[in-house]
């Protein structure tokens, strides 16, 4: 038990002195799920929205199939992207692996289900007046799509906030793929399993408080935002 | 409107930084290694150095030799450092592997709660795991296919019995050594570890254990280290220069004093060279 009480103290120890493995662990954390909660965002809302918006055929399978791939395990992500990232896989010649582009390629698998899945919800749960109503003040089609878009933004944001929550978690991608290179693929959740398996079980509480208080970080400027508009 | 205008503006930036990242440097070396030179601080300890030494940059990723030599069938990285000597002999057999340099060692110990309840203190290791199976003791494995597993398995062969792999007394845990040290400790149990991490565990504990050495001394727990190039004929984009490089460091007479210097509790982890 005593380890968790050292850990509260170490946590603000390790970010006041300004610990160079912490910040390092810290900044590749944010860089490489800057990256894929981007990625995702960019490939998952359009295909969410189209998903939730338009009535076709198949509609209900695919949307199984993504509620399915939810959830995906990430050790079996980090094996799946191992396998095309390896030197002798298909996509060997990028040398990719060991990489934080590498990273983010799973952890985008990771997070693209979520993303669509929640913006596909997130338009369908849409008041269907609202349509009407938009229409009848003479909106063109784009204007429709894209107020259509804009009323379901805080659906969208609980989604990339759920999307980013379980990419900055993650252990089984980043160790798999990453590789747990310290100064360069360490990332927070990589080295708590390090700490752990060293028997440091202090260390390994700290870097999760930390975690928790990027996780809180982002969340509060999200609030802010959300207010503001 | 504006707030997505912004978000996406924030997309293509961070789109465009991750495609112009990914180039590894020139001078860089990338090692599989197992578990216990890297828990140790062994790896924090020499590399810098040599960096310093050479200007070359290793980068190192910590797995079971299992997974290391996987890694290196793969091509995935240039040099291994590992400790499964049968495995590595038909590694590099295979031609995936340059050839071996033996460049330390330490011993494997077994190691058990202090009031040891199988009484198998002083014994051979053969008569000790033949008491912990009659005696139905907790013994904790690592069950990872890493090199001390191997050498685990290869233990029971030599003192004559089965692998105990269904037994209710047997636990394999799947992990790292100091964790599985961990789990043994928990349940009072015996394990198999090298020496430098149960080293590097006494110190995590200030110096004095619950878990004491058993078993130690015998002809057949010796263990060897050896780093590995990867062969260029079966992997072309090895950089097999810099892999020479680190092996011609790391047997010299720098890097051999490092090694012996490098203790924890006033005891030196490993021996530089090769266990004759």
């Amino acid at each position: 038990m005593n380890f968790l009480v050292e850990g509260f103290f170490q946590a603000f120890r390790l970010l006041v002195s300004g610990n160079s493995e912490t910040y390092a662990a810290i900044a590749v954390t944010l860089k490489v799920s800057g990256y894929s909660i981007g990625c995702s965002l960019l490939i998952g809302i359009p295909f969410g929205f189209c998903l939730g918006y338009f009535d076709f055929s198949g509609k209900k399978t695919i949307r199984m199939l993504v509620d399915t791939l939810m959830a995906l395990p990430t050790v079996f992500i980090g094996l799946l992207v191992y396998a095309f990232l390896t030197h002798r896989g298909p996509l060997g010649n990028f040398g990719l692996l060991f990489t934080l582009p590498g990273i983010a390629i799973g952890q985008t698998i990771l997070a693209l289900p979520i993303v669509v899945a929640l913006s596909a919800t997130a338009v369908e749960n849409m008041d269907p007046k609202l349509r009407c109503a938009i229409m009848s003040m003479g909106a063109s089609r784009r204007q429709l799509f894209l107020s259509s878009l804009w009323e379901c933004r805080h659906g969208i944001l609980a989604g990339a906030l759920a999307a980013y929550g379980r990419v900055m978690t993650e252990v089984g991608i980043s160790m798999m793929v990453g590789g747990n290179i310290k100064w360069h693929t360490r990332t927070i959740t990589t080295a708590i399993a390090l700490e752990t398996n060293k028997g440091k079980f202090g260390m390994g509480v700290a870097l999760g408080l930390v975690l928790m208080i990027i996780a809180l970080g982002v969340n509060v400027s999200v609030s802010f935002f959300r207010r503001r508009n | 409107m504006r707030p997505f205008i912004i978000a996406l503006t924030f997309l293509v930036l961070t789109v465009s930084f991750f495609s112009g990242n990914s180039r590894a440097a020139e001078k860089e070396l990338m090692m599989a290694t197992t578990t216990s030179t890297d828990n140790t601080g062994l790896l924090d300890y020499l590399m810098p150095r040599f960096k310093a030494a050479t200007g070359i940059e290793v980068k190192w990723t910590a797995t079971g030799t299992g997974r290391a030599l996987r890694l290196g069938e793969n091509c995935d990285v240039d040099i291994l450092m590992v400790h499964a000597p049968a495995a590595e002999k038909k590694f590099v057999e295979n031609g995936f592997g340059v050839a071996r340099h033996e460049i330390m060692y330490n011993d494997f110990v077994i190691i058990g709660p202090e009031r040891d309840d199988a009484d198998i203190k002083g014994k051979s290791i053969k008569d000790a795991l033949q008491t912990i199976r009659a005696k139905q003791a907790v013994f904790v494995s690592r069950g990872d296919n890493s090199g001390t597993h191997k050498k685990e398995i290869y233990l029971w062969q030599v003192a004559g019995l089965p692998i105990p792999e269904k037994e209710s007394w047997y636990i394999q845990a799947g992990q790292g050594m100091l964790a599985t040290i961990t789990i043994a400790a928990e349940r009072g149990g015996y394990t198999l570890t090298d020496r430098g991490t149960y080293i590097k565990y006494s110190d995590n504990l200030g110096g004095d254990p619950p878990l004491k050495i058993m078993v130690a001394g015998d002809r057949a727990l010796v263990n060897q280290y050896s780093v590995i190039a990867i062969n260029k004929k079966h992997c072309p984009g090895a950089r097999h220069e810099l892999a020479g490089k680190l092996i011609d460091w790391i047997s010299g007479a720098e890097a051999r004093q490092l090694i012996r210097d490098f203790k924890l509790l006033g005891k030196p982890l490993f021996t530089p060279g090769a266990k004759k």
